[in-house]
């Protein structure tokens, strides 16, 4: 055996992909599935204070109410340059998902709720700390990949 | 690829140490630009002493109440990795010695500011506030 971290980490690293890749071909039934995003001004600008959702997790109207509203976000102000702001409007919009318009929550839409129908404790594990932190239970959730479990 | 990988971190580890031992222009000229607009019979320089105030705070009347001060998210020492208060997403030090690459992208620093000011202060902050603040971060 050795010390080296970064040995170390490398082979983490590799176990790990040929796992997810035994796995993914075993059991590709269990990955639900949305496409990666792919646009880097909304992977950097909107990945800096939490994951990046992928576009097709709202619908255009949600994400639209979403751009109009970066002043007050969820509380926060996330504003924007308004040339980011338009950049990041169009791509998401333009590679939306289905859903209720109204509701700019994700974990808002009926499709969410029905799959993530447990103890409300759950929320509150330090580890995952709000119900927008996917990645804290779908590990490869920043891919698109949401392991269905 | 472990070679490649290795090499990478050997660069910028390497890159890294030369800017923060060099200092920045690109810092150095955003500090005069705030410098400029400051700018006033009373302005004689920025204060690394009231950036410290400032960051550490608690201020009253931010627009997010569970964040009175700069330390709320990125930690009274701002040499640590920060943490955003509701997401939990890693935030990377504000110490220009512990983050070299802080304060040297304009647009960048300016959105910060933009959104963190009404965030934590209800208000924008001035032209010294953010000199003041950029000043205590780069001597730390």
């Amino acid at each position: 055996m050795t010390s080296d971290p970064n040995f170390r980490a490398l082979t983490g690293i590799a176990a790990f992909a040929m796992l997810a890749l035994a796995a993914g071909a075993a059991v590709a039934s269990e990955f639900e599935r949305v496409l990666p995003v792919a646009d880097a001004a909304t992977r950097k600008e909107c990945g800096e204070c939490h994951m990046a959702f992928q576009p097709g997790l709202l619908p255009a109207a949600s994400w639209t109410r979403i751009m109009d509203g970066l002043q007050d976000h969820f509380g926060e102000s996330a504003s924007l340059p308004a040339d980011i702001a338009a950049a990041i409007r169009g791509y998401l919009t333009q590679n939306a998902g289905s859903g209720d318009g109204r509701l700019i929550r994700i974990t808002e839409q009926r499709w969410w709720l029905r799959k993530h129908d447990f103890a409300p404790s759950i929320w509150s594990r330090r580890e995952v700390g709000a119900k927008s932190n996917c990645e804290a239970c779908h590990r490869t959730a920043a891919q698109g990949l949401y392991e269905d479990d | 690829m472990k070679t490649i990988l290795l090499l990478a971190a050997t660069v910028a580890f390497g890159a890294g140490v030369a800017l923060a031992a060099s200092g920045d222009p690109e810092r150095a000229r955003i500090l005069d630009g705030y410098a400029a607009q400051a700018k006033a019979p009373d302005f004689t320089g920025f204060s690394a002493e009231r950036g410290r105030a400032l960051y550490l705070g608690p201020h009253a009347g931010g627009k997010v109440a569970d964040t009175p001060a700069c330390a709320s998210c990125h930690t009274r020492d701002p040499a640590g990795t920060g943490r955003h208060y509701k997401t939990g997403r890693d935030i990377l030090p504000m110490a220009v010695s512990a983050n070299p690459k802080r304060f040297t992208d304009p647009a960048e620093v300016e959105k910060r500011f933009e959104r963190d000011c009404v965030n934590v202060l209800g208000r924008a902050c001035t032209a010294r506030e953010k000199g003041d603040f950029i000043t205590f971060l780069s001597n730390r």
